[in-house]
């Protein structure tokens, strides 16, 4: 068997790579807690059992590489290196959050950090990954591009015109369909026709599927697209199969799914337990030392949530500011 | 000076611009032409030939031909925009807004604010409207209004080549991103046009004629005809102010309330179908603003509230005229 990639990883990638997937996990959990609480206002989609996608794919992305996401993107926007109490704040609806409240959890952007925004239009983000893709090419910057959709935002016209102009203009993009088995409530073996590789195949961009709870497979195609995105061989697409601890939005009861599905997946297919045993297994790292960064995340969070709650609101004054540079 | 067409004075414009900055790309269907085909490179350069010339000069990197794929297209420009290129890109006809508005008003124009301030989207979309070209329901449309209702987008509407070029300019240089609406039975209107780069600022309306007795607004090619009326009637001592206000979003509102303050009389010309236009836009303005200073009922001379027919016959009795707008100047001038 061919050595993964992943696991070549430095001891200070490997343990990155947790850390992310960890704040990924507390994040969601400590949301949960809180909307359940009342705290927090509107819709959130919560990334909770996806955090191998997120982190496999951008742990070696830079600040120039962009990436756009979907509604549930708090995940994505940890993975490329947002700060975790601005997000915080900005789900809370707070002046000081990364978009001065603005934005809010369907909309968290950091521009600065590559991060075009989760899209509160399912399959908005592609068409724009093209254009960040572009501007790299035309610019010469040598970024790349990644656009995560989901299984419903698959199936969305925009995702596939996406992919033929990607192809057409050989763009530096990757493709990213996150499939947790949902478009809301529906099942995506009901509601996607044909199959994800071969969509692929039929605009000429080589495609891998890969199981979305392992870390090190979903970094090993992320790392293969990525580098023949950068080398100008154009794009791919990667099927990231995945599932969702939480509902749709905050408040679904889920009653579309199996009995005891989740409790299953939590117990046999979570990302941070498997990634440990991997670590482990192979001697690579030390089980005290991630410990360690659980307490750390811990406080991190319960740090983010204190801010946030104590932060002040926004005003009248900013109610009309931001709509335009001049007008 | 030269004389240039519309068409000419657009395509001018961009070049000028290309040649400036680096960063201006084109993007669009056949905007050069002949992509991949055995035939003439540009062989096109647009349906209507606004952008020939330009892939030539600058390149495919910076011509960019695109798929008959508007949503990813129009949407690469936002993303583009959002990340360091200044995209002029072409959606050929406004009535294909449908097949691509999102990536429009839900994105472009909302990244500003609900990214916090922090982002910055140049980005034009050049794009053909209105009716007189026997061209049908789906070619023919004046979507101004649609477009002026969303916050984050700026619209831009030249009644005159050398408005064009200034205008156009300015929505290059400018840092929102703006939709540039052409008229495409104008494209071969001439006027004196500098050859230099000359910008001119958004929100600040034009009086393309003064008089006492009655205010014109008027929009794009209604300009013309506005202007055509305003003259014969002068003959006939009726004296008319014509507004162009050259932008609806950023409009300027200022410059109309002094007009009707002035005139006590408001007609407003606009082609587009007359529910939520910017004809009934501005007579709520007044009507709000300067209600005291009215000596006569508002006038709107629009389309009906019908799509656009093909029948040339019915065409020429969907589009304003000249005749309806002095009908409607003689009208309020006689009253008060």
């Amino acid at each position: 068997m061919q050595l993964s990639r992943g696991m070549q990883l430095s001891r200070e990638e490997l343990l990155r790579a947790y850390r992310g997937m960890r704040t990924i996990r507390d994040f969601e959990e400590r949301v949960h807690d809180e909307f359940a609480a009342g705290t927090i206002p509107g819709f959130v989609h919560l990334y909770a059992g996806e955090e191998a996608s997120a982190i496999g794919v951008c742990l070696d992305l830079e600040d120039k590489d962009r990436i756009a996401s979907t509604h549930r993107g708090h995940g994505h926007c940890i993975a490329k290196g947002c700060d975790v109490t601005g997000m915080m704040m900005e789900i809370y609806g707070r002046r000081d959050g990364l978009c001065g409240g603005k934005g809010g959890s369907m909309h968290i952007a950091d521009l600065a950090k590559g991060m075009m925004g989760a899209n509160g239009i399912v399959g908005g983000g592609p068409p724009l990954v093209c254009g960040a893709a572009l501007s790299a090419k035309t610019l010469k910057t040598g970024g790349v591009a990644v656009g995560f959709v989901g299984d419903g935002g698959s199936n969305q016209g925009t995702t596939l015109e996406s992919y033929n102009l990607a192809r057409v203009w050989n763009l530096p993009a990757v493709f990213v369909v996150e499939d947790n088995g949902y478009a809301e409530s529906t099942a995506s073996g009901w509601a996607v026709a044909g199959d994800q590789l071969k969509r692929a195949e039929a605009f000429g961009m080589p495609g891998r599927r890969v199981d979305g709870h392992d870390f090190f497979e979903v970094y090993d195609a992320a790392k293969e697209a990525i580098d023949r995105a950068r080398a100008g061989d154009g794009p791919s697409l990667i099927h990231v199969c995945l599932n969702r601890y939480y509902g749709h939005f905050e408040g679904d009861a889920m009653t579309y799914r199996g009995e005891g599905e989740v409790d299953r997946l939590r117990a046999e297919r979570d990302s941070l337990a498997l990634f440990r045993k991997r670590v482990s297994e192979a001697g690579l790292i030390e089980s005290g030392q991630l410990d360690d960064i659980d307490r750390e995340v811990a406080l991190i969070i319960d740090g983010a949530v204190a801010a946030s709650k104590a932060a002040p609101a926004p005003t009248l004054a900013d109610l009309t500011t931001d709509v335009y540079v001049s007008y | 000076m030269a004389k240039k067409t519309f068409r000419m004075a657009i395509n001018e414009a961009i070049a000028q611009e290309m040649r400036r900055d680096p960063t201006v790309i084109v993007m669009g269907e056949d905007n050069a032409g002949g992509m991949g085909a055995p035939g003439e490179d540009d062989a096109w350069g647009g349906v209507l030939g606004v952008t020939k010339g330009l892939m030539p000069e600058f390149g495919r990197e910076r011509v960019l031909d695109t798929p008959i794929t508007e949503s990813a297209f129009i949407g690469a420009a936002v993303g583009a925009a959002a990340t360091g290129l200044r995209p002029v890109a072409e959606l050929m006809f406004v009535d294909f807004m449908g097949v691509c508005l999102d990536q429009i008003y839900n994105q472009a124009g909302k990244f500003r604010y609900m990214f916090g301030g922090k982002a910055v989207t140049p980005l034009v979309i050049r794009t053909m409207f209105g009716a007189g070209f026997r061209a049908a329901s789906q070619h023919s449309q004046c979507l101004y209004p649609v477009f002026t209702h969303f916050p984050g987008l700026k619209v831009v509407i030249p009644s005159s080549p050398y408005e064009a070029k200034g205008l156009m300019i300015q929505s290059i240089r400018d840092d929102d991103p703006v939709i540039f609406f052409e008229h495409k039975v104008m494209y071969d209107d001439e006027e004196e046009v500098p050859d230099e780069s000359y910008t001119i600022p958004f929100g600040e309306a034009n009086l393309t004629r003064e008089g006492d007795d009655v205010t014109i607004v008027a929009f794009g090619r209604m300009v013309k005809l506005a202007n055509q009326v305003a003259d014969s009637l002068a003959g006939d001592g009726i004296g008319c102010t014509v507004v162009d206000p050259r932008t609806t979003s950023p409009l300027d509102t200022e410059t109309i309330l002094e007009c009707v303050a002035d005139t006590g009389r408001l007609v407003v010309v606009d082609e587009a179908n007359p529910r939520c236009s910017m004809a009934s836009d501005i007579a709520a303005l007044v009507a709000e603003n300067a209600f005291d200073a009215l000596k006569a009922p508002i006038r709107m001379v629009t389309a009906p509230h019908t799509p656009v027919p093909f029948s040339p016959d019915l065409e020429d009795l969907y589009i304003p005229t000249p005749e309806k707008i002095e009908a409607a100047v003689r009208e309020v001038a006689g009253r008060g």
